[in-house]
């Protein structure tokens, strides 16, 4: 049995985390935070391009560097960890997995190498209402080769210049009736709305679609589907930056609690404290392994997918959202404030665990699919 | 990432799993033997629960000897034990997998384990030559069974707080006092067993380790009947016991050191309990109906059932990534010490949930009109004592913020007065 990662994506975590560690600090990860203006972190974002992150698993002939989901995988959990202010997730996870695996060969040489060199930023659209999306509330249309509708909220939209958005073919509002196009922001019909969100890092705004010239991707009718699957792609990533997140909240909190007295003695020492972060820990241990579960199935395209996904965000969610509250309540006071870090790790767990569906939409995609595989 | 064996590993997984297919009968996920030792669910390091009074629990351990005994010939009882004793002589990662193979079988389990687990790597320790020629091969093939006498009625968590006096006479000891929780007691040949040979010396220092005969005179055995109805462990009472100063294992006031030994080998010896996870109250939600149709249809119950699955399957990967560590012959991480407190507290969960599936049904618990073989009912009972056997979970949570995390440990107010000074309440 293997069931870790190699030396050399060890060696690949190492460096990433050096890098992040001197580059991505809170001092950084905060001009994002307290500036309005700023969507995401430039010289960062063009430092791990320059590295090839953003091109990690595109393959050499579109311009990555061809290695593999569980590199990025690596990555993802670093960019966690450091709550990186970039799009990553939107252009990396989302859009560069659309386009390779359901782009036509023309497609994947126009957009990939401009997003492996993270030249362009790419996103993804979907919702446009309150609640879960369905086909059915999906009013969003393409006819006469144009664009149609509203979409809100769409991540790192504001730094776009790409989107694949889901709109309807047909009008009869069921699965069969939803295809996805690709669409260069950069042009007239095209209205973006900033709307501020629970973690200023990780921005979003609405958008307006009026005659706006798109390209279809992939099968017509078939939007339901390949969002599915690349949601499910996406999940594996997000939930090692969800893991990633949830271990330096459990580390800020234990590092706070050795450091602070009370009562004449360091509040560590106090079983509530420590059954607590004893909590956090098997939390996030379950988390681990059933996101490395998760990296299996990505690595390998196996059908176990959907389920092994499933599992890993709802697990990671778990984690992320009970150790960045409980870093807070162990930090007393001085945890709710601006100053201090705890809130940047209680606003990133909560946007990861709704981005791309919330916790109770993915564990009844978790259920749904366990009842398909049939074995358990 | 593969799950693969190595060619060597894979052929050991054959030789287990033909011995097994040869010898044992497979288990299903809800058994169709309502109250028989199928589907088991096993207190940490306690015998299966037998029902049906004296007689069957002395057949029950005449099966399970038998079975010892073919599992110890072909090799399997003691993996990890060198073969001048009897072992295999093997790996870690064979004992894993040949405990990976036999959790699909339906086999006695609760017998032997605290012995081969625990007591025996004690003796192989502490023991002189001649003990460990005359005890050990024997322990291996079920022919003289060992029971571990530790705790006692004011030192349970707190185990260094023995209260059990041995004092010595010439070249013997005298041993008074009590001991409790004891699996297996009952059936015992042998016994190894920590006292207090020093009162005035501090906790951890006064204490002193012996093995002994389970028929010495002076030795009384009673079973302690649980919530569950059945009787997994005992009190044993002992009224000047006297005992060979030969029988000792470390030297006086070293008890405590060799306890850590026997109490080290813990977690490997206290395997998977088997019986009662994701996997069957999944069927159980495919049978049972609530207000809305079947269960698994109830979107309440989906959610739940969601929870108890990344619980169940997080803690399988869990042991796979140390198994990944044992297989390349590194030492696991400390990842495997959330094992037994999730495991206890989601069978309790899963059990009661399942009886509120049943509505009214849940209330019965009855032999012969069993509601799903009485598995819920029967976890419902069991999952309160795996809570607390074998380290609560307090204690368990105290260890891994200490141990693993690195937490101050609590403020003490037992470390540096003699044991006989200590403040102990009413008892």
């Amino acid at each position: 049995m293997n069931f870790d990662f190699s030396d050399d994506q060890k060696l690949l975590r190492d460096q990433a985390r050096k890098f992040l560690f001197d580059k991505c600090d809170r001092k950084s990860v905060r001009t994002i935070l307290d500036n309005d203006q700023l969507h995401y972190h430039k010289e960062l974002w063009s430092q791990i391009s320059e590295m090839g992150w953003t091109g990690t698993a595109i393959p050499e002939e579109y311009g990555g560097l061809g290695l593999g989901m569980l590199e990025l995988c690596v990555l993802a959990e670093e960019l966690g960890r450091s709550l990186a202010p970039t799009p990553f997730s939107s252009s990396i996870y989302l859009f560069a997995e659309f386009i390779k695996n359901y782009g036509s060969e023309d497609q994947k040489k126009k957009f990939l190498p401009l997003i492996a060199s993270g030249e362009k930023i790419g996103t993804f659209a979907l919702s446009e209402t309150n609640g879960t999306p369905k086909p059915s509330n999906v009013k969003t249309e393409y006819s006469s080769e144009k664009i149609n509708g509203y979409k809100s909220p769409v991540s790192d939209g504001e730094t776009a210049d790409y989107l694949i958005i889901a709109a309807n073919s047909d009008n009869k509002g069921n699965r069969n009736s939803l295809s996805l196009y690709i669409v260069d922001l950069h042009q007239d019909g095209v209205s973006k709305t900033s709307l501020e969100t629970i973690d200023p890092t990780r921005p979003a705004c609405s958008m307006k679609f009026e005659d706006v010239k798109a390209e279809l991707l992939g099968e017509q009718g078939m939007a339901w589907d390949m969002t599915e699957n690349i949601f499910n792609r996406a999940a594996v990533l997000y939930s090692f930056e969800q893991v990633g997140g949830a271990q330096v909240s459990l580390d800020e909190a234990k590092k706070y609690s050795m450091e602070r007295f009370a009562f004449g003695r360091q509040i560590g020492s106090f079983q509530a404290l420590k059954h607590k972060m004893a909590d956090m820990y098997v939390k996030i241990e379950l988390a681990r392994s059933n996101a490395y579960y998760g990296a299996w199935a990505l690595s390998t395209d196996s059908n176990e997918l959907p389920v092994a996904a499933a599992g890993a965000r709802v697990s990671a969610s778990d984690a992320f959202n009970y150790a960045a509250k409980e870093n807070i309540q162990i930090h007393g006071g001085v945890g709710f404030t601006w100053d201090y870090d705890c809130h940047l790790f209680y606003r990133r767990s909560k946007l990861l665990s709704l981005n791309i569906g919330s916790t109770r939409q993915w564990k009844e995609n978790l259920i749904s699919n366990l009842e398909k595989r049939n074995i358990v | 990432m593969d799950f693969n064996d190595s060619q060597q590993e894979a052929e050991f997984r054959k030789e287990a799993r033909d011995f097994l297919e040869a010898n044992a009968e497979k288990r299903s996920i809800i058994s169709d033997k309502p109250n028989d030792k199928s589907p088991q669910i096993a207190v940490a390091g306690a015998p299966e629960t037998v029902k049906g009074g004296k007689e069957a629990a002395q057949e029950a351990l005449e099966r399970a000897k038998v079975w010892q005994k073919k599992k110890a010939e072909a090799g399997f009882a003691a993996i990890l034990w060198p073969k001048e004793f009897g072992g295999y002589g093997g790996s870690p990662i064979q004992q894993v997998i040949y405990s990976q193979e036999e959790h699909d079988y339906l086999v006695p389990s609760g017998y032997f384990e605290i012995g081969i687990g625990m007591l025996g790597p004690t003796m192989m320790v502490w023991g002189k030559d001649e003990d460990k020629k005359r005890y050990l091969p024997k322990m291996i093939t079920g022919e003289e069974i060992w029971c571990q006498l530790f705790s006692e009625p004011s030192a349970g968590s707190d185990l260094a707080g023995i209260k059990m006096k041995a004092e010595k006479d010439g070249d013997e000891w005298v041993l008074n006092g009590q001991k409790v929780w004891t699996s297996g007691a009952h059936f015992a040949d042998y016994g190894m067993i920590v006292a207090r040979s020093d009162p005035s010396a501090l906790k951890h220092k006064g204490l002193t380790y012996f093995y002994l005969d389970m028929k010495t005179p002076g030795i009384e055995v009673r079973p302690i009947k649980q919530i569950s109805g059945t009787s997994n462990f005992n009190e044993v009472f002992f009224n000047d016991v006297r005992i060979p100063d030969s029988q000792r294992l470390g030297g006086e006031g070293e008890g405590w050191k060799v306890a850590l030994t026997t109490l080290m080998n813990e977690r490997l010896a206290v395997g998977d309990p088997p019986g009662l996870d994701f996997d069957q109250i999944f069927e159980a939600t495919k049978e049972l109906e609530v207000e809305d149709g079947l269960a698994i249809k109830n979107s309440e119950v989906r959610q739940k059932m969601a929870d108890w699955y990344v619980q169940s399957r997080g803690l399988q990967y869990t042991k796979f990534r140390s198994i990944t560590a044992l297989s390349k012959g590194q030492t696991p991480g400390p990842e495997l010490s959330i094992s037994k407190l999730v495991t206890a507290s989601k069978m309790q969960d899963v059990s009661a949930y399942a009886l509120e599936l049943m509505d009214s049904a849940g209330m019965v618990h009855h032999d012969q009109n069993p509601v799903l073989k009485n598995l819920f009912q029967n976890g419902y009972f069991f999952s309160a004592a795996m809570r607390i056997a074998g380290g609560t979970d307090e204690v368990l949570r105290n260890i891994i913020a200490e141990r693993v995390l690195g937490l101050p440990q609590d403020e003490r107010a037992d470390k540096k007065v003699p044991f006989n000074e200590l403040p102990s309440g009413k008892n």
